[in-house]
């Protein structure tokens, strides 16, 4: 009963989010005030409708309701309470519900957060959103329903993939699908905007914000992705350039560079049109994600469908929404002007080369990902491009981009005015360069040729972030949220440059077939096998050694690495052993036994990798610094405090309200 | 310089930029780019000699041989027409096992195929797509009873 319930809100939601749509933008076309009243209650609708379905659906997953096709495929009796409720995303049914709720969440976010937006305005940004969940509501009763029942039920469920058990997999998918779903605001402001043919600074003020939030979900969600990939996936890397992880990557260095071209927008009033069309290539590349990750096209753990009707429906509904997008931004672009002028050391430059490097490496990764689907879908011979296509290139477009990070945090808006900060870039530098210097030779010794670069880089954008908020502290400022925002995330920057230039050159691997009691020599480490014994879990048995990590002869860790047998899907799951410090992740990774007595085992040492993770942290933290800036807070409004963008604001909020009432 | 010539010499600057980028894009690609060929390919001397590869296929039943106590491994990779002979050291994914689709990365040696990469499916459903479609083209033959 309770599973037939969430069916039919699903499909009462499917019918409001039509509503939305077209009350949303055909309401705002006619001036029609009643036509546009009809939204917010359709988005709130839609919100409890969804609501009810997911609940429905994780009711039958915590009650064993294995009548329920979806609960049967992926949950199982011995499955504990808390992945019962993760199950809920980990097939393709499930997260496309997911994915609906997620949007449901944001645009009901949108609508109490727009109350003081002009309404025509409001109501198109929301039709546009609801436009998408239509798409993805009926994506989901038509082709991939999860409460399809089985008759008769089985007596037991089919168990959730044993590598989805885990606590970080659990988070991954929501924060993920929180920022691909996220990019979607910032793609309907920038279709509302364009529906207008009005596009002025306020607009990229109101844009900002939810920018920033859908950028640091998605950055948390592929750092979490990646996180668990280093310790369940059992063999060790961080970043394997897999089809999957690109679909995540690509998005998010679109979203960078909105986010940067945005605030050139707010301040300056440039890049307009650009804004808008990385907006829409922002929400594509999402869309692109989700097709390529959830089609089946791509083969991989994340890729559950084999239903080639539903790779179609995502394909066809891609073509809607980007070829709908561009078109509307071809009608509309060239009407937008970007009057002021700058020159080629002013800030908003150097946004502009961040923007078109961050832009070239998305299309790299691109190119590398779809390269095998295109070569089979013209029939060509089968390929693959391997990690080191992206390990040449990746760097290539980094390094320099980190050079003009460094140098362009000093640039002012409009003229550059680099010369007044030359003391500033030089010290920065020459400081950057003697710490990188004795870090690379002194600490670790030589490593890739591009290691001290990196490391180089890394410390000076780090330095060249810091000058401007110690100076406005010690000549006693204010220190508004949006600047400590900006720092910190580009703080997280340096770190993760000085890291992975780190990660990559000095990491130690070996594998090797060992007994208890034998050494395996690391560099000054060594991995001491102590003993191995059977152990049993909730729904696994297998085996646990402990190893003890020695550093000169004194023992510095014990680690305790597994090998599972998952009773039910009889499969064979790899738990590695991971002692963290802080400046160094000593790993081990069981595998079978060889006979002989002898186990092969992969031993790791990665310097630096938890600042991989810290980056990542850095970079959300700073976009919460610069969601809650006061300008945000302080909606437009007329005791809004004087600041650089107040003329432009006021007008366009007097001709929104003219336009209201 | 005027204005407009230095907004030339950017704009002229940008457009150098990509082309050196799409330049040593298009270098990095052609170097990395893997091909996958199947045991009747390589049987008909289409695998490229000193390049790497992907080779696919069904490993045989029966055909895995390994040196105990060691990381060493060879098996024979089938696709019901023509068998290729794997050697590998290392450590084996988890879902590796005799009867089972897999793919490996390397390059032939003297008629050996000696693998740096092995790759196994995540799950007991997958199959390599290349490897489903090659098994599409040779259908294995029905199981004989009793193995």
């Amino acid at each position: 009963m309770i599973p037939e319930l969430g069916h039919f809100a699903l499909i009462l939601a499917l019918v409001l989010a039509g509503a939305q749509t077209f009350f949303g933008i055909f309401g705002a076309a006619r001036g029609d005030a009643r036509w546009q009243a009809v939204v917010r209650p359709a988005v709130a609708g839609q919100f409890v409708l969804v609501s009810t379905a997911i609940g429905a659906l994780v009711h039958a997953f915590v009650t064993f309701d294995f009548s329920v096709l979806y609960v049967a495929s992926n949950s199982n009796s011995a499955l504990p309470t808390f992945y019962r409720v993760a199950a809920l995303w980990g097939a393709h049914e499930g997260s496309l519900l997911l994915w609906a709720w997620i949007l449901a969440v944001w645009t009901l976010a949108v609508a109490i957060a727009s109350r003081n937006l002009p309404a025509s305005f409001a109501s198109r940004v929301m039709g546009v959103l609801g436009f998408v969940s239509f798409g993805f509501l009926l994506f989901t009763v038509a082709t991939s329903n999860p409460f399809e029942r089985i008759i008769p039920a089985p007596a037991d469920g089919r168990d959730l993939n044993p590598v989805l058990q885990d606590p970080a997999l659990a988070i991954h998918p929501p924060l993920l699908y929180m920022g691909y779903v996220g990019l979607s605001v910032a793609f309907a402001f920038a279709c509302a905007a364009m529906l207008e043919g009005k596009l002025d600074q306020v607009w990229a003020r109101w844009t900002r914000p939810w920018t920033t939030m859908a950028w640091a979900f998605l950055g948390v969600g592929i750092a979490l992705g990646s996180w668990w990939a280093y310790y369940e996936l059992g063999w060790g890397g961080y970043w394997f350039w897999d089809p999957v992880e690109n679909a995540s990557f690509m998005p998010w260095l679109v979203a960078t560079a909105l986010i940067h071209s945005l605030a050139a927008t707010e301040k300056r009033g440039v890049f307009k049109s650009w804004t808008l069309l990385l907006a829409i290539l922002a929400f594509s590349l999402s869309l692109l994600g989700t097709f390529l990750v959830r089609s089946g096209v791509l083969t991989s753990v994340h890729s559950f469908a084999a239903d080639p009707t539903r790779g179609l429906f995502i394909l066809a509904f891609l073509i809607i929404v980007i070829g709908g997008a561009l078109s509307l931004y071809a009608w509309r672009a060239p009407q937008l002007r970007s009057p002021a002028g700058f020159e080629g050391t002013a800030r908003e430059a150097f946004l502009l080369y961040n923007n078109i490097f961050l832009v070239v490496a998305a299309a790299m990764v691109l190119i590398g990902t779809l390269a095998p689907l295109i070569a089979d879908a013209v029939g060509a011979a089968p390929l693959s491009v391997g990690a080191p296509y992206f390990d040449k290139l990746f760097p290539m477009l980094m390094l320099p981009l980190g050079a003009l990070v460094a140098i362009g945090i000093h640039a002012a808006w409009k003229r550059g005015q680099l010369g007044n900060n030359r003391a500033r870039i030089l010290i920065g530098l020459g400081v950057a360069l003697l710490a990188g210097l004795v870090l690379v030779y002194g600490v670790y010794g030589v490593g890739k040729p591009l290691t001290p670069i990196g490391m180089v880089l890394g410390i000076w954008i780090i330095l060249s972030s810091l000058f401007d908020p110690v100076d406005r502290l010690r000549r006693r400022l204010t220190l508004p949220r949006a600047i400590i925002g900006m720092t910190l995330a580009h703080i997280g920057l340096g770190v993760g440059l000085v890291a992975i230039s780190t990660v990559e050159s000095y990491s130690v691997e070996r594998d090797a077939a060992i007994a208890p009691g034998e050494t395996l020599a690391l560099g000054r480490y060594a991995y001491r096998f102590d003993s191995i014994k059977e152990i049993e879990g909730p729904n696994y048995d297998g085996v646990r050694a402990v190893v003890t990590v020695l550093r000169d002869g004194a023992p510095v860790a014990t680690l305790h690495p597994e090998q599972r047998n998952y009773w039910v899907q009889r499969s064979t799951l790899t738990e590695a052993g991971i002692a963290s410090r802080w400046n160094l992740d000593m790993f081990v990774a069981l595998s079978k036994n060889v006979g002989g007595g002898r186990w092969s085992v992969r031993a790791q040492l990665r310097p630096l990798l938890d600042w991989v993770w810290l980056s990542a942290a850095l970079m959300a933290l700073g976009a919460v610094f610069a969601v809650t800036d006061r300008r945000y807070r302080v909606r437009a409004s007329a005791s809004e405090p004087a600041g650089e963008t107040t003329s432009e604001p006021k007008m366009a909020q007097g001709s929104a309200a003219a336009e209201a009432t | 310089m005027t204005p407009r010539q230095k907004r030339m010499a950017l704009v002229l600057g940008i457009v150098a930029g990509v082309s050196v980028a799409a330049w040593l894009g298009m270098q990095a690609f052609r170097a990395n780019v893997m091909f996958f060929f199947d045991p009747t390919q390589i049987a008909a001397g289409e695998a490229p000699t000193g390049e790497r590869f992907r080779l696919g296929g069904m490993v045989e039943k029966g055909s895995v041989e390994k040196t105990e106590g060691t990381l060493d491994i060879k098996f024979l990779v089938t696709d019901y027409k023509h068998t290729v002979r794997v050697k590998y050291s290392g450590i084996l994914p988890d879902l590796f096992r005799e009867g089972q689709g897999v793919v490996a990365h390397g390059r032939m040696q003297n008629g050996t195929f000696v693998a740096d990469e092995i790759l196994a499916k995540h799950d007991e459903k997958y199959m390599p797509p290349e490897v489903a479609r090659s098994l599409k083209d040779n259908p294995p033959p029905p199981a004989p009873a009793g193995t």
